[in-house]
């Protein structure tokens, strides 16, 4: 019913010529007003509000603007009354390109046998015009719609015509100029920047005392204790240790913290003397996987050990990379599986061959939805941040720990923020609607500060 | 010099895509679409070195008719089957390259896939026996959301409690435990991962996690 109503409403708009570009031939539908304010509109005076950013203070008074068929033919219906109180600006927070129209709605928007049905927003380069149609249209109702500019950086004045369903128009007078910009920064994201930049100090402060020799306690996992357990069984075993990394291409963070713990356990394997297949699904993977494991055995003195042929890629395939690590689980029995990484349906597949073929298996993952498969089938699982964390776990470097502890503090903000939330939500409505507005709209955020310090938003 | 030169590379890098993602504005989009296509090129290269890391796998096995050489014969006859005739006839519909994707490729991940079944009994079968109070807790959970979640099961426990006065229990259990502490356990998992993203792009960037260069020193 609505779709129906909506079609109904704006296909007489969309089908009138009466938004045919000013160059057109005359229009015939072109409504009395625009044809008896042409000549006046040629010296309309307008609002002339600075360019860029300034909000506008209303439309300032002037005769209706005409830019598209001074020349017209009858009218096709007694016309609306205009549209008032034009403004324009440019779009805040987009790439540029856009500027926001907004007016104040015909009265006889809805009603009476003027009825507007909708608007469209016309553009002139100069006050005096000429206006033409920009095609950027709102149906009745709506004050305000974006238009998208030729240029950044160039004035432009608007007008808003009103349009009946008999196709009679009138139009506001003329606003401008308006000028758009690029944005360097999307208000949107403000939430996002202040975490990040309170994150990112938080990190540098804990980075500089661990460089100052501060030591910090780390709760011991179970599953990043087991890795050398794991290994020291393969080797004791002379069995082989099988890495997946995952099946996400080499710049996914899952993936990138698979490659810091293969790291250390190419280190340890080298040490050990213990094979190491690292089966890859991406070639980027592959590619970088070697050089890690290359790395790890310079490392451990033993770049002698380290076999390119062990570190290769398989396939692209979901399934068909699934039936190749499961056979390669029944043929060469690893003692020791590691799946790190990003992993899909096939987490449940791979190790449950690998219990099936005896191996002890140390699963970390981030996706949510494949940790229980994980934590039936393997005998230690790093849930979600346990998969980055590991990698600092396994480092004797100051620094990797460090960011261990930034992001526990991360955490207990986000906790405090959140029981603040509830609290605020549960006692005090009105500060808790305005706190939790604060927190998720970014927007709401920057036009309070930027009103703090005297900024239009 | 040689690591110097990757990390300030990737320092750069990390820093555009930052940009991006906070700017709208057109000059830190282009950069980063540019080296997305770079991405691209590499990729390419990448993929040689795939291929060429394929054949180095399985031909030697091949030739010496090592154990299971058969598996990997399979898996370059696919190859040289799949590349030919798409180099050949090329990949429209009604090619011979269509024809082995749709008859041949679809039918065998559908069977691998069905295979999940088999594996998910097996471990649900372990994961819900009554080993301890959480397992417990656990199992109790488990059928709750299973029955609850299809009607026959809220059906027959309406039976049940239908001398009680109660109607549509179970599914409502099923559905709080699924509303409430699913999602309360899986937005704690999701901020923690968050940070750990976060802590390991920053570690990335400022060069104290290199091992992807190949080693930390």
């Amino acid at each position: 019913m609505s779709f129906l109503g909506l079609g109904m409403i704006l296909l007489p708009v969309l089908a009138s010529p009466l938004h045919a570009d000013a160059s057109a031939a005359p229009a015939p539908a072109t409504s009395t007003t625009a044809a008896a304010s042409s000549a006046a509109a040629a010296t309309a005076p307008t609002s002339a509000a600075p360019a860029t950013g300034a909000p506008a203070t209303g439309d300032a008074p002037g005769e209706p603007v005409s830019g598209e068929g001074p020349g017209a033919a009858a009218p096709a219906g007694p016309p609306p009354e205009p549209p008032s109180e034009v403004t324009a600006k440019d779009k805040p927070g987009d790439e540029g390109k856009h500027v926001t129209v907004r007016w104040k709605i015909s009265p006889d928007d809805g009603a009476g046998t003027r009825s507007v049905i909708g608007y469209e927003v016309l553009r002139g380069p100069a006050a005096g015009g000429p206006f033409t149609a920009t095609g950027t249209k709102a149906p009745a109702g709506k004050t305000e719609a974006v238009d998208e500019v030729p240029a950044d950086g160039t004035d432009y004045w608007y007008a808003v015509r009103a349009i009946t369903i008999t196709g009679a128009t009138s139009d506001s007078p003329a606003f401008g100029p308006a000028r758009s910009t690029a944005q360097w920064f999307n208000p949107e994201k403000t939430s996002v920047a202040v975490f990040t930049l309170i994150f990112c100090t938080a990190a540098a402060i804990i980075l500089a005392m661990a460089r100052g020799g501060t030591h910090f306690y780390i709760r011991p996992i179970g599953g990043i204790n087991a890795i050398d357990e794991a290994i020291g069984r393969a080797t004791e075993m002379g069995k082989p240790i099988l890495f997946v990394p995952g099946l996400q291409e080499a710049d996914n963070v899952p993936t990138l913290a698979a490659f810091s713990i293969l790291s250390r356990v190419a280190k340890k394997a080298a040490e050990y003397q213990t094979r190491l297949i690292v089966p890859c699904y991406y070639s980027m993977v592959m590619i970088v996987a070697r050089e890690v494991v290359k790395g790890a055995y310079l490392e451990a003195g033993r770049p002698d050990a380290f076999q390119e042929k062990d570190v290769f890629y398989v396939t692209q395939e979901q399934f068909a990379y699934v039936a190749a690590i499961n056979g390669i689980m029944l043929r060469e029995k690893p003692a020791t599986n590691f799946y790190l990484g990003a992993f899909f349906a096939e987490s449940l597949m791979l190790a449950e061959t690998g219990f099936m073929a005896g191996s002890i298996q140390i699963a970390g993952t981030d996706q949510p939805i494949q940790i229980p498969f994980f934590v039936a089938a393997c005998d230690y699982t790093m849930i979600g941040e346990e998969l980055y964390a590991a990698a600092a776990y396994l480092s004797d470097d100051p620094k990797q720990k460090a960011t261990l502890k930034a992001q526990d503090l991360g955490k207990a903000v986000v906790l405090a923020l959140t029981g603040a939330g509830a609290m605020l939500w549960a006692f005090l409505p009105t500060w808790a609607v305005w706190f939790s507005k604060m927190v998720a709209d970014g927007e709401f955020l920057w036009s309070r500060v930027a009103g703090l310090f005297g900024m239009g938003s | 010099m040689k690591r110097q030169i990757p990390l300030v590379v990737c320092f750069i890098a990390g820093i555009i895509f930052l940009l991006q993602y906070f700017t709208p504005h057109p000059w830190p989009t282009y950069l980063a679409e540019r080296m997305l296509k770079w991405t691209i090129v590499i990729g390419f290269f990448a993929l040689g070195l795939g291929i060429i890391s394929l054949w180095i796998t399985h031909l030697p096995k091949v030739m010496k008719q090592a154990p299971g050489w058969g598996y990997n014969a399979v898996s370059l006859a696919g190859f040289l089957g799949m590349v030919v005739t798409g180099l050949v006839w090329g990949k429209n519909p009604g090619t011979p390259f269509i024809w082995m994707y749709n008859n041949l490729m679809n039918p065998i991940t559908a069977t691998m896939f069905g295979l999940l079944a088999f594996f998910i009994a097996s471990a649900a079968y372990r994961a819900f026996r009554v080993r301890s109070l959480l397992a417990t807790i656990l199992l109790v959970s488990a059928v709750v959301v299973m029955l609850g979640r299809v009607p026959i099961g809220d059906y027959f426990f309406d039976m049940l409690v239908a001398p009680l006065g109660y109607h549509g229990v179970l599914g409502a259990a099923a559905n709080w435990l699924l509303n409430y502490p699913n999602v309360a356990a899986k937005r704690a998992l999701n901020v923690g991962i968050g940070f750990g993203q976060a802590a390991i792009a920053l570690k990335i960037l400022l060069g104290i996690e290199r091992s992807y260069l190949g080693g930390d020193k």
